[in-house]
């Protein structure tokens, strides 16, 4: 490899890109990672996105004001999120069945509601105002790629030292991990299981409609059906490898952004790797280590398991 | 009242009517919540301004009452029954195969690829055998690596599942795009192998011999589950992998049987839609059965007699609903709402039932954590 591709702009390109990629899997990671540490197992993560990218951008649309636009996306994936907490918090019904259900209805749901608006047009939307910081984003190669980021951006990476903080450090966090790793200990400390998980669920909601908003407001400017192409589930692994420390989820994040951005930059400067074998990468990658290094799970003991009082 | 009719009636009219109760019953237990779907996707349609009537009966017709709706509902029955059998497999012993459209999909890819030139080397019958049999091994292989980090690490099936369906799709596309690419024009494609080599019709129709493949595998699998020692240790494993390891019985063989038996369903699943219907794979090609039937097959208990209607009833939506939307000029994808509000449904109506009988034995798989190896190390 020449200097003429490593250059530079080609570096910053991709960094940006890994960026620009990796904050929707982010967002929904993080959402992921609460739900499982409250023992929930989200796989509707993927609606709730749609939904969210569905809503966020109609918004915007409609006020041509991005930032409401993504306040109505993370309301669209609270909405979302209800579904859970009536049948899988309150119900105690199969968690993988419930979210099979949500990924189902709302994928056809967002397509049907975009097909009755638009038809078969697709408008775009003005491209989000760029926040340069001073002074870093003077830095060669790291300044314009990840000093030069929608505000958006900074609010998702310091998401993930809130979300850190919010597990480690608070109340309201070990409740959380409890209701995960020992829902019936948690009971018997006079805390109710139900309105953790519910608190857990609804915010795991907002944070992947938030994903899905920054996929149709920031990273895409439109909407099209079914436009997550997976990224839930994505986000679902890399929320499981995380293990519930919100940095992980970031490494991981921005890992699997890296990949698809490589993909796509180097076909930009003419060396045609399949984009079939960029984004098995990470998935073999992941797959070799834990092979590797397979240990017991770490996953939340109580994760998928219905709590019902006096059951346990 | 039995007492007072066993005076007047023979035994047997007597118990008729309970008969036909028990009958009435069986059929409204699976039937009640499609039923509520049904209405709350017509509910929805009238929103959109269409004619629910119009559109059930579209679907209806083209999906079961037309003799060629009838044939492609049946052709269309033997993938996803074949399908559903390798998760009922995998439930049963308590694992959660959700990588199941990886394995389909590297399944039928091997055997597109494999299919036109094997047909030159071999006879097209001994071929297709073959080929059925390379199916199944390339879907059990692709379990191999999840199921023995399960057995083995306690390493959550539902990550690594998850991954190697990604892994699969990918190198599916991947073989198309590459050793398996002919020269035509237009997107990637396997060769294609000639319809007069594909799998037979059965005497009188155009329905290719998939369907009785399909029906004597379920069979199988049935007569497994409730006659042979195997299906019995992988219920226990399921209902309980910490007894079952305290009984002797041998987990880590059994996870690892019942997951590749599992894969082997699926892959079988490929071959025969691409054998008896397509004859070549195209690259992206994707139909996605693996999430819906795994809800259904869930939902049904993973009891062959209630998964049987209900799929056949999801094939019918899937080849009279592709009509009925397209007549009433709505994306096809409406169809996955009604889907989506039938599973709501079949979940509630799951839940009132279970409220009703409160007390009784709640049989649910472990939690997700893999104990499955936590007793026997």
């Amino acid at each position: 490899m020449g200097d003429s591709i490593w250059s530079a702009e080609f570096v910053a390109a991709v960094i940006s890109g890994a960026i620009l990629a990796g904050m929707p899997l982010l967002l929904a990671a993080l959402g992921e990672t609460i739900s499982e540490q409250a023992g929930l197992l989200d796989i509707g993560l993927e609606g709730m996105m749609l939904l969210g990218a569905y809503a966020g951008f109609v918004v915007t649309y409609w006020t041509g004001a991005p930032w409401v636009g993504l306040l109505a996306a993370v309301a669209a994936g609270m909405a979302v999120s209800l579904l859970m907490v009536v049948f899988c918090v309150r119900m105690g019904r199969d968690q993988i069945v419930v979210g099979i259900a949500i990924l189902l209805s709302m994928e056809g749901l967002t397509s049907l509601l975009h097909a009755a608006q638009f038809g078969e047009s697709y408008p775009r939307l003005d491209a989000m105002p760029v926040l340069a910081i001073p002074g870093l984003s003077g830095i060669p190669v790291l300044g314009p790629s990840v000093f030069n980021q929608p505000l958006i951006v900074y609010v998702g990476i310091a998401l993930v030292f809130v979300v850190s903080w919010l597990l480690a450090r608070t109340g309201l966090g070990l409740a959380i991990r409890a209701a995960g790793w020992g829902p019936a200990a948690l009971d018997r400390a006079g805390v109710d299981v139900v309105r953790i998980r519910t608190i857990a669920s609804l915010t795991t909601g907002g944070l992947a409609g938030l994903g899905g908003g920054y996929m149709a407001i920031v990273t895409a400017g439109i909407f099209v059906p079914f436009m997550t192409g997976g990224l839930g589930f994505i986000a679902i692994v890399i929320a499981m490898l995380g293990r519930g420390r919100p940095v992980w989820v970031l490494v991981g994040s921005l890992l699997f952004g890296l990949a698809l951005s490589v993909a796509t930059a180097l076909q930009l400067v003419g060396i045609d790797i399949p984009t079939d074998v960029v984004q098995m990468l990470p998935f073999v990658t992941v797959m070799v280590a834990l092979a590797l290094f397979a240990r017991r799970s770490y996953l939340p003991a109580a994760l998928g398991v219905p709590f019902v009082r006096g059951e346990h | 009242m039995p007492d007072a009719a066993a005076g007047t009636a023979p035994a047997g009219a007597a118990r008729l009517p309970s008969l036909w109760a028990r009958g009435a019953h069986a059929l409204w237990r699976p039937a009640a919540p499609v039923v509520y779907g049904l209405v709350a996707g017509g509910v929805l349609l009238l929103i959109l301004g269409k004619d629910p009537l119009a559109f059930y009966w579209t679907t209806l017709e083209s999906g079961l009452l037309s003799w060629t709706g009838l044939m492609q509902t049946i052709i269309r029955l033997a993938p996803l029954l074949l399908m559903s059998a390798g998760f009922i497999v995998a439930f049963q012993a308590g694992l959660w195969n959700i990588g199941g459209d990886g394995q389909f999909l590297l399944a039928a890819a091997v055997v597109g690829g494999l299919g036109a030139p094997l047909m030159g080397l071999v006879p097209f019958w001994l071929a297709l055998i073959l080929l059925c049999v390379v199916g199944s091994a390339v879907g059990a292989a692709w379990t191999v690596v999840p199921s023995v980090l399960k057995a083995y690490s306690g390493m959550n099936e539902i990550i690594t599942t998850l991954m190697m369906a990604y892994i699969g799709i990918n190198l599916a596309n991947l073989l198309i795009k590459g050793p398996f690419l002919t020269g035509r024009v237009g997107l990637p494609q396997t060769s294609v192998i000639p319809f007069r080599f594909l799998l037979p019709y059965l005497p009188g129709t155009r329905i290719h011999v998939g369907i009785v493949i399909a029906l004597v595998a379920l069979a199988l699998v049935h007569y497994m589950q409730t006659r042979t020692g195997y299906g019995l240790r992988l219920r226990i494993l399921g209902l309980n992998p910490r007894a079952a390891a305290h009984a002797g019985i041998p987990v880590k063989r059994d996870i690892v049987t019942a997951f590749a038996l599992s894969g082997g369903l699926i892959g079988l699943a490929a071959a025969v839609e691409i054998l008896g219907v397509w004859g070549y794979v195209r690259a992206d090609w994707n139909p996605a059965f693996g999430m819906t039937l795994f809800a259904i097959v869930f939902l049904a208990g993973l009891d062959v007699v209630v998964v049987i209607p209900l799929v056949a009833f999801f094939a019918v939506i899937q080849i009279g609903g592709h009509e009925a939307a397209r007549q009433a000029g709505l994306p096809n994808d409406f169809l996955l709402v009604l889907v989506g509000l039938i599973l709501f449904f079949m979940v509630l109506t799951e839940w009132t039932r279970e409220r009703s009988r409160r007390g009784r034995f709640r049989g649910r798989p472990g939690a997700m954590s893999g104990e499955a190896a936590a007793g026997d190390g």
